[in-house]
């Protein structure tokens, strides 16, 4: 897309004026050099997000942003119940309450350092990643329905991991509001045996090193030292969110006519908040939400007993986990006036500021932890929640890097065992379930993370903490 | 069976070629599934799946067909190679397919993945008659 055909009405804020059928402007958070890499498409689809019923603010591109289906991934857009605001299946996606778990180790890089391929071997053979890969736990559809009402709390309740990490899971560990009888048989069915595994693409299990504190403060509140080796693992609600993204996408389409919404895309597919469907939506995406927060909490209870196995002195500490494919419930200030919104984050992250009543004690008076994942070549981010993001975009902040090359250009300019082995000389040791899988999630095939970072920053999305580097990497 | 890939931003499109609507769609499920396993040939016939959907239309069947085959092989764990299909039109926008897949279990030793399909999506959705035959596609989301 050509910077030249936006406004830029700040520096890194690109205005797309309001036009045809968009009830409100979109807004693009991007340097000019991210803004021509931007697909034309995101246009497109910003345009359409406008136009959907009971939007407020603007319809959001975060600085990581890319064509996704119907809403751009890196999309941010809030609808009001009270002005016939809508729910939408495709502005969440597929892969529901896909997102990022950080830990503290308490381990520098230099103590690890000869046991560091011992324990990427472990990880990579005690955490089932990859096509086709079974958890440990067979839940029958009865157990799997408590963990779509319980989230990470099931987990914990099961042995999985400590009480006191809750307080720093999103909506302390469950979504209130889900309905596991809004889920169909055959998305429990993918479920009952992928509880607790990473799944493939562009998930995976990472062991990072901090790099560089940005933010002593905020570094200080998260517990974050430099030098220190981190654990971050990033995965979703596996087959159970794909299949609810499947079906609701249908239903939801089909039922918007009746609802008098004219659908620019097939896959903007939603429904009235206050409707049946939308409710009967709600209540399966936020079972899905708990599912991705069960699982999260599961897979980090295995990449513990790994580090008891080969470094006991470790003592993991949650520091944050974030969902990026979601729509909340969220109390805003539009103009001079608190509403009750419902934001949908299809690929960005929430980032409340410090002060806001949901965080928990210890973050208060930071912000909330903003996990940026960069790709197994290039540094990863931890950023804080700011007090501007509420008026940039609803507290919202970017996800990631962001692809700039298609899987199918990357497997043809990268060989999935030559990149292993290049990273490998360069001191990050690769663990990858599928070779050609690894060259499609090549570090190049990715945008900057760090133009991504910075520009998140500049525009008051988030601020920088700490810039980690990766020394390990299990890709599904 | 002729498929092949074709690209698109952070996914992949899946597209079948064929004589008719049926081989073009067995095409684009050959194309799905040759993400599981790279080379469907190393795919054995131990086991035969049989599946039924419907649409309004070609597009939307093929839609519907390819979500039902994701479903199918995540929850029987099951890597298809080949497939059948037979399509039915009963009536003004009611179309009924029904097919059969034939795979194995998933043996991430002999089936080299590249990636995991979560569905499949409504962008670049297309089936169309031309002077070379038919083709089916469409963009899964990986």
């Amino acid at each position: 897309m050509s910077a030249s055909t936006l406004r830029e009405v700040e520096p890194n804020v690109w205005e797309l004026p309001k036009a045809g059928r968009m009830r409100v402007p979109g807004r693009i958070y991007a340097s000019r050099d991210l803004v021509d890499a931007l697909d034309e498409k995101v246009r497109e689809q910003l345009g359409n997000v406008a136009a959907l019923p009971g939007i407020v603010g603007c319809a959001w591109a975060m600085p990581d942003a890319h064509w996704g289906y119907g809403f751009p991934i890196g999309g941010v857009a809030a609808f009001d119940p009270e002005e016939g605001g809508i729910v939408s299946a495709g502005g969440v996606g597929f892969d529901i309450s896909c997102g990022v778990r950080t830990y503290t180790t308490g381990l520098t890089q230099g103590a690890l350092r000869d046991r560091l391929e011992t324990l990427a071997d472990d990880l990579y053979r005690t955490v089932p990643a990859g096509v086709g890969s079974e958890g440990a736990l067979h839940l029958s559809i009865e157990e799997l329905d408590d963990v779509l009402r319980g989230g990470a709390r099931w987990a914990v309740e099961r042995g999985y991991g400590d009480p006191e990490e809750l307080a720093r899971v999103e909506e302390r560990g469950a979504a209130a509001g889900a309905d596991p009888h809004k889920v169909s048989r055959r998305a429990k069915e993918r479920q009952v045996r992928q509880v607790g595994t990473l799944g493939s693409g562009n998930h995976y299990l990472e062991l990072q090193a901090v790099d560089r504190i940005l933010d002593a403060a905020a570094a200080r509140a998260f517990q974050i030292v430099e030098g220190e080796i981190l654990a971050t693992i990033h995965c979703g609600s596996r087959g159970l969110g794909h299949q609810i993204g499947t079906d609701y996408m249908q239903l939801l389409g089909k039922s918007a006519p009746a609802h008098h919404i004219e659908l620019a895309d097939r896959e903007l597919a939603c429904a009235p908040i206050r409707s049946p469907e939308g409710q009967d939506y709600l209540g399966a995406m936020r079972a899905a939400v708990n599912c991705a927060l069960a699982n999260r909490q599961v897979i980090c209870h295995l990449v513990r007993q790994v580090f008891s196995r080969h470094a006991p002195e470790a003592r993991l500490r949650l520091l944050y986990d974030v969902s990026h494919n979601t729509c909340k419930e969220e109390t805003h200030t539009v103009g001079t006036r608190p509403r009750r919104l419902f934001v949908h984050r299809k690929g960005a992250t929430r980032a409340f500021g410090p002060g806001h009543p949901d965080l928990p004690p210890e973050y208060t008076a930071v912000g909330q932890p903003v996990l940026i994942g960069g790709t197994m070549g290039t540094s990863s981010f931890v950023l804080v929640g700011t007090k501007e993001s509420e008026a940039r975009a609803f507290s919202s902040s970017c996800h990631g890097a962001g692809r700039r090359m298609s899987r199918t250009q990357a497997r043809k300019q990268w060989h999935g065992t030559s990149l292993i082995r290049e990273l490998g000389e360069r001191g990050i040791v690769i663990r990858a379930h599928s070779a050609s899988g690894a060259a499609e999630e090549a570090p190049g095939s990715y945008k900057d993370v760090e133009e991504v970072a910075k520009v998140a920053e500049d525009v008051g999305l988030s601020k920088r903490v700490a810039r980690l580097r990766p020394i390990a990497c299990v890709k599904g | 069976m002729r498929f092949e890939h074709f690209e698109h931003g952070a996914d992949v499109g899946v597209r079948g070629f064929g004589a008719t609507p049926e081989e073009a769609f067995e095409g684009a499920a050959s194309a799905l599934f040759s993400l599981v396993a790279e080379d469907l040939a190393t795919v054995r016939d131990e086991s035969s799946e049989m599946l039924t959907c419907s649409g309004p239309d070609l597009p939307e069947l093929l839609v519907a067909f390819l979500n039902e085959l994701i479903s199918l092989s995540d929850v029987r764990r099951l890597a298809f190679g080949r497939f059948e299909v037979a399509i039915e039109r009963r009536g003004e926008r009611d179309l009924r397919l029904a097919a059969w897949a034939f795979g194995e279990r998933y043996d991430p030793l002999r089936h080299s993945s590249r990636v995991e399909p979560k569905g499949a999506t409504f962008t670049a959705l297309k089936v169309s008659h031309g002077p070379d035959g038919w083709l089916a596609q469409c963009v899964v989301d990986v």
